[in-house]
């Protein structure tokens, strides 16, 4: 037997098959499929950054302005962001004051008190919440919330634009986002550590409340700031239900009631994009490039407030081991 | 072994008492239980808050209407020969319905429509063939000349439009329609007596009480008008039907192809953790912030191809379905490779060894391995993210979505209007008659989301229970 | 971690115990006991008693007629194959079976002579006298400090925090731990080594002052050092408490146990499997001269 008949000369070739070009160029094909996300991203930038420029770039603006003023009047030439921020972050006050307790405390329910079947039938309950569109939550905040507002509070108090509507409605809307992590953190504190409270003679309350909660706290902390976050980034019921007013005011001259009054309208950031937008718009002017810079406030406000929940999930998730 | 235990600490003195202990449980039972209650009022109201939204549709999409017309519908029936009371106006047939219209409006108001719209294919009703002839040969001829003729639908909406030119003067919920008609009847002929300048065309007499179904078969096949009355969401149905095809046709294949290479083929490494939180990122961007990346790219930037310019098509610009559904596709994008992503994973390694283990390469195995196993998880993602930008709004709007078109969108260069910007723009009118349209058109849409969303979990459930 | 380590090498070295033997033969014996098999010829009642005890769980009976009779300052130790419901058992002298919806129990159980299933009777107030502790050591995320005074505080410990620092450290001297932790008393109980969880666990069951110490298997999930601190640990504490205990290694109930129950699973005609008790003898004996044929057939060996 001689060396030659062990060894095949064309083994080398036969283990590189011509497969491996194909193979190739899938691969690219994917990877640049994986790529255009890449490009989205920077796409939002480069489109949010250059046309904010332009606007920055405009003689009746200055970056000053735009973040120390306190007047949003494009028609006047004031263009300080303040009033657009303070409707955002009333309406997200609002919305967290009511999706938090309902939120939270739902979940308590479900994942400590419901037996399983409850939970079953709650919880994709709850999710519908989640499915329906804005739009539709908007028309629901005029038809319903605000004229029972009125009701409640009297037609003279309570405006027909109005951030308290408005509020509710997104309070509402970002439920299932609080209910549904807080309950998936709820869930996952592990059983030996009601066992133990049970053992020592807690009630289901304390160890509810005492044990369980403060244990998934991280957790439902995460869930509150993307509702927070889902809240500042709303658009259709704040423009429908919040009006297109701005909350102009100026330091020492309002009172405090006139800047939180929340029985009139208030327009958002986002309020304030989509009406500019849907109205007549010409490229190239200032109303055009206002709203880039303003939906590039929003970008980086929102997107604060993801990175925020997923550095709370990171560092906190050692809890029970 | 042999050390001492430490003393136990008599500090008995400290701990209630049984007969305190007594006290503290049953303080400790009486707050539990009104903490459960409380937890459950929690959840309670959430689900009402729910039903109160499902109730406000639903009473707002049906309910009494007090309403006037020019010219009965039974009346056109019966001019035809037909018995009023078992035939309805849409059960004329399409040459008996141009020829109401004809007969009823005037010569320069038909060669208008006919302009616009033409009846039939092979003959003009209003025109005469040598003027058409003229006017289509023009510089610019009307739309009229080169798009398809009109429906049944459509010309049922023009007969109802300009013929009974039905006026609903007041209309009322489901529930108070149901609960006290008269009531309602009894409003309306009180307004009349105390404010006739309210009614200024009518009598009390006029008015003719009925039950309407604001979302009826009619409202969804026939396209948008002016008048509340006679206008349908056809326009806007279709509208999103394009938007579903171009947005699938884009975020699929690109969606899935992203998620094969994270799951399949990346090597971890710097790159692709920093492709993956990006993904992340994108899926938590408000939607409108796409509807502005859509503005500048797609409308504005690349205009020539979005508005058809390249293809030839003239006076256009680029706010078109095409430009929307590509905004669309981006929207959803994230979601569609976060949801194949877990697909994927949950195939069995086992499965990809098998294949690997027989000489495939990855991509034959993933072909054919993998993927076929992963699809009804893929499909239930792009379903479920299909169904939530269904719904989104101001994108639309920021993509320049039309507020009132009449023409049905004919490929992906035509403008659009959708659902979603029906209802915004419904709401916002302060007719009382477009607060029901909205609520018809809403319920058209939940209706929607309904059959969709079941549509997923149907197929999560049926491909799940299959042996692995 | 280190410090622990060679305490207990030193420890072991020195040790006068049992040596761990091959299963085939019984487990023997420490030095100074002898193998006498003496009965009292009247007991007295003991701090829990169990009187034609039947746990279900829906329609399936786990156990079948126990009657036991715990003594006072003693550790028992419940000891059977796997499945015989030793721990079923454990957990329903202090109704934490009560947390699963379908367990049922039916017969006695008497706490101090007073029947805890009676109607009536509030779980929550049976368990705080009765502590237990778990088979994986399961402190709270809480600091050490707040580990062992948040069952003292539910239970409406009034003290002053001068008082309540007594009562921390007293609890953690008691489960020998107190040295180890005195100086990070504020850290997080997750942050010791498994058996001083185990430990802490120990104190948090003892501060709410009760005279039963259940405990689940509580060194099956430790390493043998750890261990052995714990079965001393036992051996400490019964002078002030009635210790059960329910272990699947039959070396530590002969090592640390005064008494021994011995659990088998009989089949019943309908095919389920009920858990028996089969004896309840002191430990000599029952490791030397059992009275149940089943039971030396356990400890022998030949099954289990």
């Amino acid at each position: 037997m001689t060396d030659q008949a062990l060894h095949d000369p064309g083994m080398g070739q036969k283990l590189r098959s011509s497969r491996n070009v194909t193979e190739r160029i899938i691969l690219v094909t994917l990877l640049v499929c994986g790529a255009i996300s890449i490009a989205t991203t920077l796409g939002i930038l480069w489109t949010l950054g250059t046309e904010s420029l332009l606007f920055f770039r405009d003689p009746e603006v200055t970056i000053t302005d735009f973040f120390l003023t306190t007047a949003w009047s494009p028609q006047a030439g004031s263009f300080g962001i303040w009033p657009l921020i303070l409707g955002t972050l009333l309406i997200t006050v609002i919305a967290l004051l009511v999706a938090i307790p309902i939120g939270l405390c739902a979940a308590i329910y479900l994942s400590e008190y419901a037996s399983p079947r409850v939970r079953g039938f709650f919880k994709p309950v709850l999710e519908i919440l989640v499915g329906i569109p804005t739009v539709v939550f908007g028309f629901f905040a005029i038809t319903f919330m605000t004229p029972i507002l009125r009701g409640i509070f009297g037609n003279d108090v309570v405006g027909f634009f109005n951030v308290l509507s408005a509020g509710i409605v997104v309070g509402i809307l970002i439920i299932p986002l609080v209910s549904s992590l807080s309950e998936d953190a709820l869930s996952a504190v592990p059983d030996s550590l009601r066992q133990a409270a049970y053992a020592m003679g807690a009630s289901k309350l304390e160890t509810s409340l005492r044990v369980v909660v403060p244990a998934a706290l991280s957790g439902i902390a995460a869930g509150v700031v993307i509702a927070m976050s889902r809240a500042v980034g709303e658009t259709m019921v704040v423009t429908l239900a919040a009006g297109a007013s701005p909350r102009n005011f100026m330091f020492g001259q309002e009172s405090l009631w006139d800047i939180v009054n929340p029985f009139v309208g208030a327009q958002t950031m986002t309020g304030y994009i989509v009406i500019t937008a849907s109205g007549d718009l010409s490229y190239n002017t200032i109303d055009y490039n206002s709203i880039f810079a303003i939906g590039l406030t929003l970008f980086f406000m929102t997107l604060g407030l993801n990175s925020l929940s997923r550095r709370i999930v990171k560092r906190y998730r050692q809890e029970y081991e | 072994m042999s050390v001492e235990a430490p003393e136990r600490l008599e500090i008995q003195e400290h701990f209630p008492t049984d007969a305190e202990y007594d006290k503290l449980l049953g303080k400790k039972n009486r707050k539990g239980l009104i903490a459960k209650m409380f937890f459950m009022a929690a959840l309670a109201t959430a689900v009402l808050a729910l039903a109160a939204l499902l109730y406000t549709i639903v009473n707002e999409s049906f309910g009494l209407v007090a309403q006037v017309n020019q010219n009965e519908p039974e009346d056109i029936v019966a001019s035809f020969g037909y018995d009023p009371s078992t035939t309805a106006l849409a059960d004329l047939s399409y040459d008996e319905l141009v020829e109401s219209l004809g007969g009823g409006i005037s010569t320069n108001v038909g060669r208008r429509l006919e302009r616009e719209q033409r009846f039939y294919a092979d003959k003009l009703v209003f025109e005469s063939d040598e003027l058409w002839a003229e006017i289509c040969s023009s510089d610019e001829p009307p739309a009229g000349c080169d798009s398809s003729p009109r429906d049944h639908a459509g010309v049922l909406q023009l007969v109802n439009e300009r013929i009974v030119q039905p006026d609903i003067i007041a209309a009322a919920n489901l529930v108070p329609s149901l609960l006290d008609p008269q009531a309602f009847e009894e409003d309306v002929e009180v307004t009349f007596a105390n404010t006739p300048e309210r009614f200024p065309d009518y009598t009390f007499d006029q008015v003719q009480f009925q039950w309407r179904a604001w979302l009826n078969p009619t409202f969804l096949v026939t396209p948008q008008s002016t008048a509340p009355e006679t206008t349908g969401i056809r326009t806007a149905i279709l509208g999103t039907l394009w938007l579903v095809i171009i947005t699938i046709t884009f975020a699929v294949p690109v969606g899935v192809g992203a998620a094969i290479y994270l799951e399949e083929f990346a090597r971890p490494s710097r790159f692709n953790d920093f492709v993956q939180t990006n993904i992340n990122n994108l899926a938590g961007v408000p939607s409108i912030i796409y509807g502005m990346l859509g503005l500048a790219i797609f409308v504005r930037a690349l205009e020539a191809l979005t508005s058809g310019a390249i293809f030839g098509i003239e006076q256009a610009n680029g706010r078109t379905v095409l430009s929307a559904g590509l905004t669309m596709g981006l929207l959803t994008l994230p979601v569609v490779i976060i949801s194949s992503q877990e697909a994927l994973r949950a195939v069995p390694n086992s499965l990809r060894q098998a294949g690997l283990g027989v000489g495939a390469t990855k991509w034959q195995t993933v072909r054919s391995q993998v993927l076929p196993v992963a699809i009804p998880g893929i499909l239930t993602g792009v379903i479920l993210a299909l169904a939530r930008a269904i719904g989104e709004t101001a994108p639309l709007i920021l993509v320049g979505a039309a507020s009132f078109i009449t023409a049905d969108p004919t490929g992906p260069f035509s403008k659009f209007t959708a659902l979603p910007i029906q209802i915004f723009q419904w709401t916002a009118l302060p007719q009382f008659e477009w607060q029901h349209l909205a609520a018809a058109a809403s319920l058209t849409l939940l209706i929607l989301l309904l059959i969709l969303n079941a549509g997923a979990v149907i197929l999560r459930n049926r491909y799940s229970r299959r042996p692995q | 971690m280190t410090n622990e380590t060679t305490k207990d090498l030193v420890d072991v070295s020195s040790h006068e115990g049992p040596v761990e033997t091959p299963s085939a033969q019984p487990p023997a014996l420490p030095d100074d006991k002898t193998a006498v098999a003496t009965e009292p010829a009247v007991e007295r009642d003991g701090v829990i008693q169990t009187q034609n005890m039947d746990i279900y769980y829906g329609s399936f009976k786990a156990v079948h007629d126990v009657n036991l009779n715990f003594q006072f300052n003693e550790i028992s130790a419940l000891i059977g194959p796997s499945g015989c419901g030793k721990s079923t058992v454990l957990r329903s002298l202090n109704r934490m079976n009560d947390l699963i919806p379908t367990a049922r129990t039916e017969g006695v159980v008497t706490y101090h002579g007073e029947n805890i299933y009676a109607p009536g009777v509030d779980p929550v107030a049976v368990r705080r006298r009765i502590g237990m502790v778990f088979q994986k050591p399961n402190p709270f995320p809480k600091s050490i400090y707040q580990n062992i005074i948040w069952g003292a505080k539910i239970n409406g410990f009034k003290g002053s925090k001068a008082e309540a620092d007594d009562l921390v450290e007293n609890a953690l001297q008691q489960a020998a731990i107190w040295d180890e932790v005195k100086d990070k008393l504020q850290e997080s109980g997750l942050s010791l080594s498994g058996g001083q969880q185990q430990r802490l666990c120990i104190a948090r069951a003892i501060a709410t002052q009760p005279d039963v110490v259940l405990m689940d298997e509580p060194c099956s999930a430790l390493d043998p050092i750890a261990t052995l601190r714990i079965e001393e640990l036992m051996l400490e504490l019964k002078q002030n408490y009635s210790i059960i205990i329910v272990t699947h290694n039959m070396q530590q109930a002969a090592r640390v146990s005064d008494k021994t129950a011995f659990f088998n699973i009989e089949l019943s005609n309908e095919g389920q499997r009920t858990g028996e008790l089969v004896e309840f003898t002191p430990t000599d004996q029952l490791f030397t001269a059992p009275k149940e044929k089943a039971t030396e057939d356990y400890i022998t060996g030949r099954f289990g």
